[in-house]
Formats: C-alpha cells, structure tokens, sequence
C-alpha cells in the first residue's frame, strides 16, 4: 500500500515536501476545527485567516530570494513601518490638497510612493551588502532600528487615521469583488492551469523528452482545478452578516428585501497575494535573475565565474524585497485603515518563519515560493487557532517558537534522507 | 612559424606585497597542449585565473590570434572563446546539469523567459557525444559523482565552441576510468584544434598528454621545454630546485 502510493506520488512528479507541509497544514486545521467547536474551518474564519495572512506572505515570497542567496533581512517589519508611515501622510494630508476627496488619483499615487520608497530602501541596503560588502544582518538590524525610528519621526509619533476609502479596499473586508467576479476568476484560472499543463507537456514531448502518463496529468490537473473551485466556494460562502447589509440598504434610502443576502467573494488583497505568488514563481524558475539567485545561493563563487554579477545582483534582491514590503505596507495598512508607527512590528520574525517553514534552507540555495506561501498560512493558522482557543498570548509565543524548530529539525531529517543535503 | 592562438607576455600581479606571478610569458599554438607544473603556490591557478577574468593583471598583455585582448571579466575571457574548467569544478551544487551547462548563458524563448526543455535536450545532445553513460538531467548536480560533474564542466566549454580551453587539476577528484576518459576528451579537443593549458600534479599524466611543459616556481616561470627533450626527472628537478636541465650540471 504504502509502496503503491508512492509509485503514485512519483509518476504524478509531486514535490513530497509540499505534501508534507499540505498534510501539516490540514492537521493544524483539523485540531483547531475540533477544538473550537467547528469555528475554525467556517467560511468566515477562513476569509478572516487569508486577510490576516496577506501581507507576511507577500513578504514571505520576497524572503525566498533574500535567503536563497545566502542574506537574510530583518528590517522588512520597519520598512513597512516607515512606508505605511508616509502613504498615510501622502494620501491624509498632502494629496487631499492638490485634487479631490476620494478621486482614484490619491489611491495611485499613494501606493507607487510607497512601492517606489520600499525599492529606495530595500536597493540601498542591497548596495551596502553587495557593494561596500557590510553583512546583511548587520545592515538590515541597523535598518531595523532605522527605520523604526523613521516611522516615529514621520509623524512625531501620532497615527494617521482614517485613510482614504479607496485605499482601504485595498487590504480590508470592505474590498471585494462578490461572488460572479470570484467564479469568473476561478474559470480563468483553471483554463490557464489545464492550458499551462497541457502546453509544457507538449513542448517536452516535442524535445523528445520523457513525459508523464495521460493519466497522471488528469489526475494533476482535476486536483488543481478542484482546488481552485474549492476555495472559491469556500469563499464565496461567507455571507455579508444581515446587520452589514440592512445599514447599507438604509443608507441607500430602500427596503431591504426579504430573504436578501450577498456574499464578499475574494478580497483583493488576497487577489495580489495570488498574483505576486504566480509573478514570483515565474520569476523564480522562468527568468534569468531568478536563475542566477539560486546559482549564487548554490555556490557565489560558480556564479561569479558564469559571468553573473553578483553584487548587483545583491543590490536587486533587497530591492526587490523592499519592494514587496511596500506592497505589503499597502495591504496592512488598508486593512487597519489606519498607519500606526508600530505597524508592521516583528513581521520580519513571522517572514523568516514564514520562509524557513515553507522549507527554505538558511545555508542558501534552496527554496520555494508556494512554500513560503503555505510557510505564511501555518504560522497564522497558529496563531489565530490558539487565539481562538484562548491560549494565553505567552504561551501562544512559547507555542509558535517551539512549531518553528521543530519545523526545520523536520526539514533537516527530511533532506538527510532524501540526500538533498 | 604561425601565429600563436594565446600569448601571455611578462604577466605580473601582486596580493599585497606578495608577487604571486612574476614576470611570466607562455604561449600556446592551435591543437597544442601546454601543461603548467609547480609547487602549491607556485603561481599556475594565479596565472590561469587571470587568462580567464578572474583576477585582474597588474601588468603584461595578453594576445589571442595574434591580436591584442583586454580581458578584466569572466563574461570578457568567454568573448575570446577562452572556458575553464576549474579544480573546484565551478558548479552550483543546487541546479541541474543544464542549468549548470547553459548558467550565464541561458537559452530564452521569444518571451525573454529560460527555455529549460529546450536547454535540457541541447544538454543530453552534447552529452551523448561526451560521456554517453550520463543519464540524470533533472537532478541537481550535488547527486552526481566527480566524474559526472567533471562531465557537465567539460560539456560547458566543449557546448561554447571553446578554442582556449584552461583546465585546472581536471582529474583531481576523479577514478581511475573517469581519469582515463579525460584523458581521451583531452586527446579528442587536441585533435579538433583546441588550445589547451592543462594543470596538474602528476607529472607522468603531463608527460603523456601535453607537447610542452612549462615549470613554474615562486611566481616566476623556470623554463618552457617540449616534452620530447626532458625526462620525467628533469621536469621533476625543474619543480624542486627551479633550474632548466641544462643548468643541472653546472650545479
């Protein structure tokens, strides 16, 4: 049994690691579901758990690059700080003077600033790693202290609160996109993934190189796509609560009618935790940079003899993880609605986490996104789970740090094993 | 007399104030291997690794076909057609062959991104011509045994048209039948018309593949000599003592 059902992890060419973490994830659901009575896995939990998630996975994916080439960087929770800082100024205060209340300009300009800020930073600390060959832990816990004290700075310390109602959407309950848009999405995306399998097997095949059986490729393709149908149910399950609904009603001067109801459908934010996910991972596997990162993670000194550049390299990397960390500074903001100089505060612990859990190895080299992704999903479920519960908040600490060890001490064995190591 | 493929002419470079090459010229013809013997230290890895863009000279000038090269990188060494093979097999322990093959140099599709399918089945071309036996494309290189990994190496220079090709310590980490097929490639890229540097500390290896050798101690090149004038113990007192043949007896 146990011999057959490897065959068939095999044949279906699965990553065993992303199983595992997948059958690591259900469990923590599973006890969760038990232990709070069947709340946990309820649709609106679920909702809840992917909001919570959005900006640590964001900067969980970004984290993959950083410690795939051998760095590590722990000033991404102040840069967020910093960052959600001045979108709340740019958006509150200096825009609202040059054009209109609620016009869509504020919310355009508002998050390229902070994007544009978080490559700034994130390129100068890079510039300092590669260039003037400063540690990156040494630089990114100088841009921890930094950057934190910026963000107090900005505002002499004050929160910048309420922000612009378009903004919002970007990271909270109030944006999304309701049930028709959802299931649309959700056929776009499994067109794509059975086109995408559909496309890579033809070109390997007209390379004259082994593909898998016809069967394993349903089998594949009918679990991604009722993947996607399941969560898009899930989600679109979640009813706006009737109180929410007879308000809006009120305000629009109508009756609501008997018997109403509306669903959210997926909140943008998780829509760009999807869309940074599927641009990551191209850029992971599919471009020149993203192969040159896990070059230079395998061994610095092969790259640089290939001919790759990797002190600039260096210099894009935390780029672009400074990049991603304004985007999640948009994310974590909007869903406040507010910017509070603590924003963002050890969010670098939780991405580390993130990233080490989705089974990114430290000595460098090796590391996914969907892993970190996932990596994100434990850690909240985690944390959520026991607040539910009602853990004690020491002990959900002692709990979370002891999950993190005992994650990569599995990994560890799993990769002796495996040879990988 | 034609014209040399390469000439390093009065090479010197410093680390600090240690003159790790001194004053060194070597040359080397079309179909010629020159082997470069010496002491750990002696200078020969410095002196390749500055053909090959790794180091930068503090002086000399370098010629290939005759022309005058200025080479200050490894992406400018790769221009000239010059690929090295490294003692430490240059090799991200982490990627697949291909990867490994075709890094720095990947083949794109139209869109700009990688084209692995396409680079994986150049991989297993060139790979059945070299080594025939080697069968796992998809699996990091870490996997692979020395002389599978000294395979990918040699399939990168062999794959980029080399026609200057360094190889340092080349059979170092490898078996003895893994040593002999190098041997034979070494034979085979001769007899194609490459140029090859070939380093290594057997020195019966060297007297039976190289046409000339030259000897280097301290930094300094000790003399040039084709294999057919000088014994094995010649070229062996040349390493230890650093004097030409025709100085032993004055000694």
């Amino acid at each position: 049994m146990g011999d057959s059902l490897g065959k068939f992890i095999k044949t279906l060419q699965l990553d065993t690691r992303l199983l595992g973490m997948i059958g690591a994830f259900l469990l923590i659901a599973v006890i969760f579901n038990v232990a709070t009575g069947g709340t946990f896995l309820t649709p609106r939990n679920i909702f809840n758990l992917t909001l919570q998630t959005a900006s640590v996975a964001i900067m969980a994916t970004g984290m993959v690059f950083v410690i795939v080439t051998r760095n590590i960087d722990l000033s991404i929770g102040s840069i967020v700080g910093v960052i959600g800082m001045v979108m709340g100024l740019v958006q509150a205060f200096w825009l609202p003077e040059i054009v209109d209340f609620g016009s869509p300009v504020i919310v355009v300009v508002t998050v390229i600033c902070g994007i544009g800020l978080g490559i700034l930073i994130g390129g100068l600390q890079g510039w300092m790693i590669g260039y003037l060959m400063i540690p990156s832990f040494i630089v990114t816990l100088g841009g921890l202290l930094i950057w934190r004290g910026a963000a107090w700075w900005v505002t002499r310390g004050t929160t910048v609160s309420p922000l612009d109602p378009n903004f919002v959407m970007l990271g909270g309950a109030s944006g999304t996109i309701g049930v028709t848009a959802s299931w649309a999405l959700a056929i776009v995306g499994s067109l794509a993934t059975v086109w995408f399998l559909m496309s890579s097997r033809r070109q390997q095949a007209s390379h004259g190189i082994a593909v898998k059986p016809v069967w394993a490729e349903v089998v594949l393709g009918s679990i991604l796509v009722g993947s996607i149908a399941g969560i898009t149910a899930i989600i679109n399950a979640y009813e706006v609560p009737v109180r929410v609904l007879q308000r809006r009603f009120e305000r629009a001067g109508l009756e609501m009618p008997e018997g109403y109801t509306e669903a959210y459908g997926f909140p943008i934010s998780v829509l760009i935790v999807i869309a940074i996910a599927i641009v990551m991972t191209i850029v992971a596997r599919k471009t020149r940079f993203g192969r040159y990162v896990f070059a230079m993670g395998g061994n610095p000194d092969a790259a640089e003899l290939s001919g790759i550049n990797t002190r600039l390299l260096t210099v894009k990397v935390f780029a672009l993880m400074g990049g991603l960390a304004g985007i999640a500074a948009v994310v974590a903001s909007a869903r406040l609605a507010s910017a509070g100089n603590d924003l963002g505060t050890l969010d670098e612990l939780r991405v580390i986490a993130a990233a080490v859990i989705g089974g990114t190895a430290l000595a460098g080299g090796v590391g996914t996104i969907y892993g970190a992704i996932l990596g994100a999903f434990i850690m909240q479920s985690l944390v959520s789970g026991m607040g539910m519960v009602g853990v004690d908040a020491p002990f959900q600490n002692i709990i979370v740090g002891a999950v993190l060890i005992l994650a990569v001490w599995v990994d560890i064995i799993y990769r002796r094993r495996t040879g990988e190591a | 007399m034609t014209t040399p493929l390469l000439e390093m002419r009065n090479i010197s470079i410093h680390f600090g104030g240690i003159k790790a090459v001194d004053d060194v010229s070597i040359d080397l013809m079309p179909g010629e291997v020159v082997g470069l013997l010496g002491h750990n230290g002696a200078g020969k890895s410095t002196l390749i690794k500055i053909l090959a863009g790794a180091y930068k000279k503090d002086s000399g000038e370098i010629y290939v076909d005759g022309k005058k090269v200025d080479i200050r990188s490894p992406a400018d060494a790769r221009k000239y057609n010059i690929e090295t093979i490294y003692q430490t097999l240059a090799l991200s322990d982490n990627l697949d062959a291909a990867s490994n093959l075709f890094l720095g140099r990947e083949i794109t599709t139209k869109f700009g991104l990688v084209d692995d399918t396409k680079m994986e089945a150049e991989s297993r071309k060139i790979m059945a011509r070299l080594n025939p036996n080697f069968k796992r494309f998809s699996e990091p290189v870490r996997s692979l045994s020395g002389g599978q990994r000294q395979s990918v190496a040699i399939a990168r220079a062999v794959y980029f048209n080399a026609r200057i090709l360094i190889m340092d310590e080349p059979t170092a980490a490898l078996g003895v039948h893994e040593t002999a097929m190098v041997a034979d490639l070494i034979k085979e890229l001769k007899a194609q018309g490459l140029g090859i540097f070939l380093i290594s500390h057997d020195t019966r290896e060297m007297m039976e593949l190289c046409d000339r050798v030259s000897v280097m101690k301290n930094g300094q090149l000790v003399s040039t000599e084709r294999v057919e004038d000088v014994t094995e113990d010649d070229v062996l007192s040349m390493i230890i003592m650093g004097k030409k043949p025709g100085e032993k007896e004055d000694a």
